[in-house]
């Protein structure tokens, strides 16, 4: 009713102050240590002695030279895009299968909530005694095959990168689930209707009308597993420690190995790496997604 | 196309619309969805109660065989024992609670300005302020700042490295709710001669509740199963629950006690296990909410 008037007084009502605690303690303890990062990396800090020099970019050749940089960083983006994919299958599939708001549904939805609210590395713990050679699983395949089977699941230079994946995959599939079924929740009952009315089977409605529309689903589900495995570290450390030879090392995993070596500089160059490759792909890829959703 | 399309709508549209329903009710479906979980979550979660039931022979090699003799509860009073579970149950609580509860009061104070202010200004800080759920945090360089600051080892620095972690999560949330909260109520109790600090408390606190709910739960689970930036900031000097299981776990010694450990992981799992059984309602929708607009 009184725009002009109202306007004035709106600034002083929400005085500037209120966001000095807030951004205070975000200066401290975010902002600052990231940018000693762009400092340290540069240095030869390390616990072998109290001096702290300048060292050019010494961290980044010697890391690059031996090889363990791009290890790393192989190792970091292939286990992110495993995790975004079993993810989002295994919660999309659980989702699709418990659509229907029934009793059994909502106990096993609340079932598979249940890894997620656990600790990662207890996850972890869990699988690596499930998933040794006389463990569980092999038991399993031995008695429906009736051989001895001794598969090492967690000592494989190939393959355990995908088990592991597969492990963080089942420990976070109970929120894509829920989020897929909160997406599924929002799409419109006539829509579907329709497409039945005209005879679309079960396969073409979810391919062409539910699956494209669940996109923002898709979006967060696809951009929180890839976040949540670049800065991995729990669960493949309680498996595999970042064996076998260094091929589920990820970023965190060497960084806490050097980090406890006294190699503080050398920590903090992959720490630098990791930055930056989260910054150079979460971005684009969240603004790749959003511009999928916005097609529709 | 168009003539199978049309001619059951108008011939016999209860039929055209209750036959495909019929089938889509698969009657196998409850079996399918029971099966699934037995096997995707039954197995492993067996595995950890049949182990740590059992005594540290039988428990060597974890299988899934029914163990001999139940003895759940002497294992846990084994862990609470030996184990430093209370004081590592109490460090968790000491740097949870803060940091959780200092996020909370920050990031809504730091929200509601930026949800009411308009400008460039406050565009700018609220992109920096959200940055942080994307950005990773440096790790190593904050161990450096705290021993700067004097703050290494110590439960407040582990809290302030909690709060400078999670306080881009609340701002993102609560600033998205601010901005639903109608000017009006605001300015009733600015009529009343309420000033800001008021307003805050008496009006917008209050209205905060549910998203207030929705942010603890996921900074609590965050907080309460981190175990690798504890590892870095107050690894040996304050026991949290997770970094205890990450010792017992790794020492050599306990590398046969597979009954302890997953003793321990059931203890420690309880306290966010009994919330979640007792509002899970609430958890779940709090999570799922904003997550498919």
């Amino acid at each position: 009713m009184l725009p002009k008037g109202a306007a004035r007084p709106r600034q002083k009502d929400h005085p500037l102050w209120f966001l000095v605690p807030a951004l205070v303690v975000l200066v401290v303890f975010f902002f600052v240590p990231t940018l000693f990062n762009f400092v340290y990396a540069f240095t030869d800090w390390s616990s072998f002695k109290s001096a702290i020099n300048f060292a050019g970019i010494d961290n980044f050749t010697s890391l690059f030279t031996n090889g363990t940089l791009l290890n790393s960083l192989k190792v970091t983006l292939v286990y992110a895009v495993l995790v975004a994919l079993f993810q989002n299958a295994f919660g999309l599939g659980l989702a699709l299968l418990l659509e229907r708001d029934t009793r059994v549904n909502r106990a096993v939805r609340v079932a598979f909530f249940i890894p997620v609210i656990m600790s990662a590395l207890a996850v972890g713990y869990i699988f690596q005694a499930l998933l040794k050679p006389d463990g569980a699983l092999n038991g399993i395949l031995g008695a429906l095959t009736g051989a001895d089977v001794s598969i090492p699941w967690l000592g494989n230079t190939t393959w355990t990168i995908v088990v592991v994946a597969i492990v963080h995959a089942w420990k976070w599939m109970g929120l894509s689930m829920l989020i897929y079924l909160a997406g599924l929740k929002t799409i419109n009952e006539d829509v579907l209707e329709a497409a039945r009315l005209d005879g679309a089977n079960r396969w073409t409605m979810f391919r062409s009308i539910r699956f494209p529309l669940l996109a923002p689903a898709v979006t967060f589900n696809v951009a929180t597993a890839l976040l949540g495995s670049m800065n991995g570290f729990d669960i493949v450390q309680a498996t595999t420690e970042g064996g076998p030879g260094g091929t589920t090392e990820l970023l965190n995993i060497f960084i806490f190995r050097t980090f406890g070596q006294g190699l503080f500089a050398q920590a903090t160059t992959m720490s630098l790496v990791l930055f930056l490759l989260v910054t150079i792909l979460a971005f684009p890829v969240i603004r790749y997604l959003r511009k999928r959703e916005d097609v529709l | 196309m168009s003539i199978t399309a049309t001619s059951p709508r108008t011939a016999a549209p209860a039929a055209a619309r209750r036959a495909p329903r019929r089938r889509f009710r698969f009657p196998y479906q409850p079996v399918a969805a029971i099966l699934v979980a037995v096997l995707v979550l039954g197995v492993p979660f067996w595995l950890v109660i049949a182990t740590a039931s059992k005594d540290q022979a039988e428990a060597l090699d974890p299988n899934l065989e029914a163990p001999s003799d139940w003895r759940l509860l002497d294992n846990f009073a084994t862990v609470f024992g030996d184990g430093r579970m209370m004081s590592a149950f109490f460090g968790s609580l000491l740097v949870m609670v803060p940091a959780v509860v200092g996020v909370l009061v920050l990031g809504s104070m730091a929200a509601w300005i930026l949800g009411r202010r308009g400008g460039r200004l406050s565009a700018a800080i609220y992109a920096l302020a959200i940055s942080g759920i994307v950005l990773p945090p440096a790790v190593v360089t904050i161990v450096l700042l705290l021993r700067q600051l004097g703050l290494a080892g110590t439960a407040l620095g582990m809290i302030g490295v909690y709060m400078g972690m999670y306080l881009s999560t609340v701002i993102f949330f609560v600033t998205g709710f601010v901005r639903t909260i109608p000017h009006e109520l605001e300015e009733a109790a600015r009529v009343d001669g309420a000033g800001p600090v008021r307003v805050f408390l008496r009006v917008i606190l209050p209205l905060l509740k549910p998203v207030l709910a929705t942010a603890t739960i996921l900074i609590c689970l965050y907080i309460w199963n981190d175990v690798f930036y504890a590892l870095f900031v107050i690894g040996g000097r304050i026991d949290t629950l997770p970094l205890n299981l990450y010792q017992v776990a790794s020492a050599g010694l306990y590398l046969q006690n597979w009954h302890l450990i997953f003793a321990y992981i059931i203890l420690m799992s309880l306290p966010l296990l009994i919330t979640f059984v007792v509002a899970q309602r609430r958890i779940i929708s709090g999570i799922t909410s904003g997550a498919v607009k």
